[in-house]
């Protein structure tokens, strides 16, 4: 479909593009064996099938190993100051709706110093991608504890542990009113890129936390239920529509007991998959994508997959409306009007 | 009943009067900004020039009847061009003693004197600490008294009502207004269309304010009260339109007509905060002009998503005051290390920290010039009167553009909430701003500068081939590379030194007013423009060998400035800070500039600027003798 270029220039046949067109001409400078390649592969693999002409993406970033992101991604890209990308990515959507625009942020970049704009991003809806990297520590500043480093964690700066409870991203996202929540990991590319894709297709704020390992200052941080070997017993693969089934011999599940989860085992004492949870990605209230926030290893799988996914009004959409209103009402904007204003006097 | 003010009482006497500069104070709740900006608008229409001083307490609503309830409005009106809200008012209207107390040493000796006798409780003065009553005490003897019940009459006035007691009494101020209407022969229309237009949803509270305004009137008019009333002919002004407008107003409007000339949106990020808030609610409502406002969650986030917005295309503006600039000086770094257009409107305040919120200082100067981490120069300006505001919003943006640079628009709280006539522009006659996005593939650059301005090309997201990258992290000249390479880096930081430095170039040479050279020359920048020029025109008028000239660019200054202090042999530079202009100019020109300086949150009266430069020419006589 033959789309207008934004910059008024003329129609332009969207070209077919492959994931190389999305690599740029810069080094990747990540650790060797660090997550992040796995991500950064994942986002240019997916980015020729999303059909949005390669010079109408924006990735934008702010500052930490994963905020390297958009010197290696081929399109539009802005490497921004701690904490602050999504603020830039909301006066960029907002003045140009049209525009693919990405965040991409980490656990200290987004939770820590930019924390509050996270928030109030994820509440204003605008429809835009945000991908956290955890990794459960600062990795560009070499070692220190993150806020969502486990109660306890011994590192430079903690050297007798940590004396702070760690923040649930996901939680933080429910909270914050967001419209689509959803978790993957660095070591399943297949899931991982199926999540993203999902989320840029989500109309609104996206949120993806995708569980990252630094090898070099906090290795192995996902390992205990990430290792092929345990992964399909200690996570659990959401589903909408699907019971919650989990473990390598699809035997175990989730019931709710009262308003807690628990593990059970099918076959045991009766329990079929009739009495386990059901995933509704798009139940009205929240409420059921907060309670498997809270599921964590070793008491519980740890699930991965898209949390919650509602439709409300975007920022961005809402402002057009109201432009378009006035416009309707008072005809475009008269300067030679407003510069008089109301009441003026002449002296001849 | 006649609410005309061309029927006037036959026994009141009318005499003439050059300029009148009346004070309107009471308790925050007293309305008595509402009575000054009335008494103003009345004043403009009926042709005299004016300059207003609205100050007011930072609490919203301290308690009932004391001091630091106390909130005023000063204006000055006159049949000639004025700058200054007046040193010292000639009359007084004070609601209550509190408003008596705080004000009185302001008042002209044997100035008018209006008190609202119903205020005067006991529990009133002893909060506002009277040991005595001071209607009784003789303390008053020398100023022109009048004593009148605004309370009781203005209950009387509105008569049979469904308002509560305390809502019928909030309408005194217009039963005050009303009398200083009758006072200096102005009109009552104005302020009853008004009153028309907001209370329309509110039949009673129309009816009651009108009657209190009506009554006021009259009250004055048929009674023996007032012996005299006064004329303050039209003014001189040049010819043309006229509408009243302030600092926040022009600056907003100047916002727009910068988009509407650069034919890009504009983009508002704002956070709110005493006193640039007006701005962010001027603008809000501008939607069909293709104004996009953001309330951000805060300043940094104000100034991020504006940062954002310049990125892709748009005009992106932020506008706070000093404390909030504090938290955007590492965004401004990234402005201008990303080398947008930006502009970020700082409406100074007193300071430091949260400071004296409502209350104007021009101690950001630093702060603007130099205050971020490293090396990082951004242009400067700052305009010198309210209607000053809407030609430097203007000129922000096309500085911004032009340079790709972030922009500082130092305003102050003077400035942004007093009041001036002025003299409407033609469209023609404004400046054209002109955009170029970079659009050509083959020759793409992100930091390939024009060899005149130095400015790199404006590449906006949605254009096709020109997909790159940009950031904080110091880049390679010409490719826009990330690179730690030393040389490279201490080249980036010449270049961009150069490229502010270069702007001076393009902006209009220091003017002096008066003659070219002299014994003295008062230096100012912002604000302090009424005063100084009127201080200089006065010692002008005596024959003394003073002139002044005004910055409006402080970085760069304008070329000539080094030549223009050389011509003198003193400076002196009055500022509402320590010295900061003054080190600047110390520092780059080797001049040996005096200072005079005040932290008080007001203007400077024109009192102080004589009696310095007087002291100067006087301490000059003694040393030649």
């Amino acid at each position: 479909m033959p789309q207008t270029d934004s910059t008024g220039a003329g129609l332009l046949e969207p070209p077919k593009l492959t994931r190389q067109d999305f690599v740029s001409d810069q080094t990747v400078r990540w650790c060797p064996g660090c997550g992040d390649y796995s991500i950064l592969a994942q986002v240019q693999k997916i980015m020729p099938d999303l059909g949005i002409p390669k010079q109408n993406i924006v990735f934008v970033s702010g500052i930490g190993c994963s905020s390297r992101f958009p010197y290696y991604m081929n399109t539009y890209g802005f490497h921004s100051i701690h904490g602050r990308a999504a603020t830039l990515a909301t006066g960029l959507k907002t003045s140009r709706p049209e525009l693919s625009v990405w965040v991409v942020t980490g656990d200290g970049d987004g939770l820590s110093i930019g924390g509050n704009h996270l928030i109030h991003c994820l509440r204003r809806n605008l429809d835009i991608n945000i991908l956290l990297f955890n990794n459960r520590i600062y990795g560009l500043t070499k070692g220190q504890y993150s806020p969502t480093s486990e109660m306890g964690k011994k590192t430079k700066s903690s050297p007798f542990g940590t004396a702070e409870q760690p923040i649930n991203p996901i939680c933080v996202a429910i909270a914050s009113e967001a419209t689509f929540v959803a978790r993957s990991l660095d070591v399943d590319p297949v899931h991982l890129s199926k999540t993203i894709e999902r989320a840029s297709k989500h109309k609104g704020t996206s949120f993806v936390e995708i569980y990252q390992n630094c090898n070099i200052f906090n290795d192995g941080a996902f390992e205990e239920f990430t290792n092929r070997e345990v992964r399909s017993d200690r996570m659990l693969y959401l589903e909408h529509g699907h019971p919650m089934v989990f473990g390598k011999n699809h035997d175990k599940g989730i019931r709710l007991n009262g308003l807690e989860p628990e593990v059970v085992t099918l076959g045991q004492g009766g329990i079929t998959e009739k009495d386990l949870l059901i995933h509704d990605e798009n139940a009205p209230e929240p409420t059921l994508a907060y309670l498997l926030s809270r599921m964590d290893n070793p008491e519980f799988p740890v699930p991965v997959g898209v949390f919650y996914s509602v439709q409300r009004p975007c920022f961005e959409e809402v402002i057009e409306k109201q432009e378009r209103d006035l416009t309707a009402r008072l005809g475009s904007g008269n300067l030679e009007k407003l510069i008089r204003g109301s009441e003026t006097w002449t002296v001849s | 009943m006649s609410t005309q003010a061309g029927l006037k009482a036959p026994q009141a006497r009318v005499e003439e009067l050059e300029t009148v500069v009346i004070r309107f104070a009471g308790d925050s709740g007293d309305g008595m900004q509402l009575t000054g900006s009335q008494f103003a608008d009345t004043t403009a229409i009926v042709g005299n020039d004016l300059v207003t001083l609205p100050d007011f307490p930072a609490e919203i609503r301290a308690p009932a009847g004391t001091l630091p309830g106390v909130s005023g409005y000063q204006i000055s009106f006159s049949s000639q061009d004025i700058r200054t809200p007046g040193d010292a008012p000639g009359v007084l209207v004070a609601m209550n003693p509190a408003a008596l107390k705080t004000n009185l040493s302001d008042l002209d000796e044997g100035g008018i004197l209006i008190v609202d006798t119903d205020a005067f409780t006991p529990q009133n003065l002893n909060k506002a600490g009277y040991k005595s009553n001071p209607l009784h005490d003789g303390s008053l003897a020398g100023y022109r008294l009048f004593e009148i019940p605004l309370t009781s009459l203005t209950l009387r006035s509105i008569g049979e009502t469904s308002l509560g007691a305390r809502q019928a009494t909030r309408c005194k101020n217009f039963f005050a207004l009303g009398l200083v209407f009758w006072l200096y022969e102005r009109p009552v229309e104005h302020t009853e269309k008004w009153i028309e237009s907001k209370f329309k949803n509110n039949a009673e509270v129309a009816r009651a304010n009108m009657a209190a305004l009506l009554a006021g009137y009259n009250y004055a008019e048929t009674t023996e009260i007032f012996t005299t009333h006064y004329r303050v002919t039209k003014a001189k002004l040049a010819p043309g339109t006229y509408r009243k407008i302030t600092g926040n107003e022009a600056t907003a409007i100047g916002f727009v007509a910068a988009a509407t000339l650069a034919k890009r949106p504009l983009f508002y990020g704002s956070y709110p905060i005493t006193p640039a808030s007006d701005i962010l609610h001027e603008l809000s409502r501008y939607k069909n002009f293709g104004v996009r406002t953001f309330q951000a969650e805060d300043e940094i986030s104000a100034i991020g998503a504006a940062i954002g917005a310049s990125y892709g295309g748009a005009l992106g503006l932020t506008g706070t005051s000093g404390p909030g600039v504090a938290l955007k000086s590492e965004a401004i770094g990234l402005a201008v290390m990303t080398e947008l257009p930006l502009v970020i409107v700082n409406v100074q305040r007193g300071g430091p920290s949260t400071g004296l919120p409502t209350k104007t200082e021009q101690a950001d100067l630093f702060q603007a010039v130099f205050g971020r981490n490293s090396e990082c120069p951004a242009a400067v300006v700052a305009p010198a009167t309210p209607a000053e505001c809407f030609t430097f919003a203007i000129e922000a943006f096309r500085l911004a553009i032009r340079y790709m640079t972030p922009v500082f628009f130092l305003s102050d709280g003077y400035l942004a909430n007093g009041a001036e006539p002025w003299r409407i522009p033609a469209l023609a006659d404004l400046p054209r701003i002109d955009v170029h996005f970079a659009t050509d593939k083959a020759t793409f650059m992100p930091y390939r500068r024009d060899p005149k301005t130095l400015a790199r090309p404006w590449a906006i997201p949605g254009t096709p081939g020109l997909e790159h990258r940009v950031g904080g992290l110091e880049k390679e000249d010409v490719t826009g590379n990330v690179s730690y390479d030393p040389i490279n880096h201490d080249k980036m930081v010449h270049l961009r030194a150069q490229k502010i430095a270069g702007i001076a170039n393009d902006i209009p040479e220091l003017e002096v007013f008066g003659k070219d050279s002299g014994r003295v020359l008062v230096l100012g920048w912002g604000s302090t423009h009424g005063s100084i020029t009127t201080a200089v025109e006065r010692l002008q008028a005596k024959g003394e060998p003073v002139s002044s000239a005004h910055l409006r660019y402080l970085n760069p200054f304008p070329r000539n400035l080094g030549e223009v202090l050389s011509r003198f042999e003193k400076v002196v530079i009055p500022e509402l800070n320590l010295g900061q202009l003054r080190l600047m100019v110390r520092a780059r020109y080797l001049v040996d500039a005096i200072g005079l300086n005040k932290v008080q949150g007001k203007p400077f009266k024109v009192a102080e600027i004589t009696d310095k430069v007087e002291e100067l020419l006087r301490g000059e006589r003694h040393a030649t003798n």
